[in-house]
């Protein structure tokens, strides 16, 4: 069953993914344990990284076509919207695996930190898209050099 | 055509046959197959494999697909939430029909490897005639 999203329900969604993510780390921490494999996550599954400057929001999307691809940034909030299309072949044709799958997908995930909405870059190479977030300058960390009195 | 939502599939991990040289994970790409009456087309999802690390071996009828993935972060990253997990592609078939090598096409397009391997075309049956002496 498909959710639509509507904007008072994002903030309900970002908290359960948070929690979700929380419980994780209880499980990882307790018991060793990785991700079970047959947990069930929201398509496309993403892995989140940050440097000094940017965060990085990655997804595995093979055969994807960029232009069917919405990205929205709201708040702390990255909105992922779009649909994979695999094309039918014309002749009538003998199949024998049929593994990949279309169709659309729709994900809202809670940003590490606040962005800044107006530089956002996303790439897409080889079938990964990256999405570059913009920290903004006040909380970007910042060296202090101690004095010597 | 109804709405179809996409559902998480885990990747699956390729068993080990033998020691891998390089260090790091290995999946089974998913792939679609389909014949036509000329040939047999191998579709693979392999996303962040460029088109120079895909390496296709047939041999006789043992058909090896593998893909090196590039590294999945820039230098000086550090992860905050992982999800999924990186590592290069690679799969085995054993066609039924026998390949004509030299007309083998593969082309790489988004994280995705399209495979056509034309049949060899069957020996035509010859008529042998006898002749009287």
């Amino acid at each position: 069953m498909p959710i639509i999203f509507r904007e008072p329900h994002l903030d309900y969604l970002r908290q359960l993914e948070q929690l979700q993510s929380r419980m994780d780390r209880v499980f990882q921490n307790a018991f060793g344990l990785e991700r079970s494999p047959w947990r069930v996550g929201v398509y496309p599954l993403v892995n989140i990284s940050e440097d000094h400057d940017h965060i990085y929001v990655r997804a595995e999307l093979a055969g994807v076509n960029p232009a069917d691809l919405e990205i929205t940034v709201q708040d702390n909030s990255l909105i992922l919207r779009g649909e994979r299309k695999i094309p039918t072949e014309e002749k009538q044709v003998n199949y024998h695996r049929r593994e990949r799958e279309s169709g659309f997908f729709r994900r809202v995930l809670a940003l590490p930190a606040r962005v800044q909405a107006d530089k956002v870059e996303a790439t897409c190479k080889d079938g990964i898209l990256t999405i570059q977030l913009a920290k903004p300058e006040e909380t970007k960390p910042r060296k202090i050099e101690v004095k010597v009195a | 055509m109804t709405e179809h939502e996409l559902k998480v599939k885990a990747k699956e991990e390729a068993p080990a046959k033998a020691e891998h040289v390089r260090p790091g994970r290995v999946f089974l790409p998913a792939v679609d197959i389909f014949e036509t009456p000329e040939a047999l087309v191998l579709t693979a999802d392999m996303a962040g494999v460029p088109a120079d690390k895909v390496t296709v071996d047939l041999k006789e009828n043992h058909l090896v697909i593998t893909g090196e993935v590039a590294p999945p972060m820039g230098a000086g990253e550090t992860m905050l939430e992982q999800e999924y997990y990186t590592g290069d592609f690679q799969r085995e078939f054993h066609l039924g029909s026998l390949i004509d090598q030299a007309k083998i096409e593969a082309t790489m397009k988004e994280g995705v490897l399209r495979l056509i391997l034309p049949k060899v075309e069957k020996v035509k049956p010859r008529k042998i005639e006898v002749k009287t002496a």
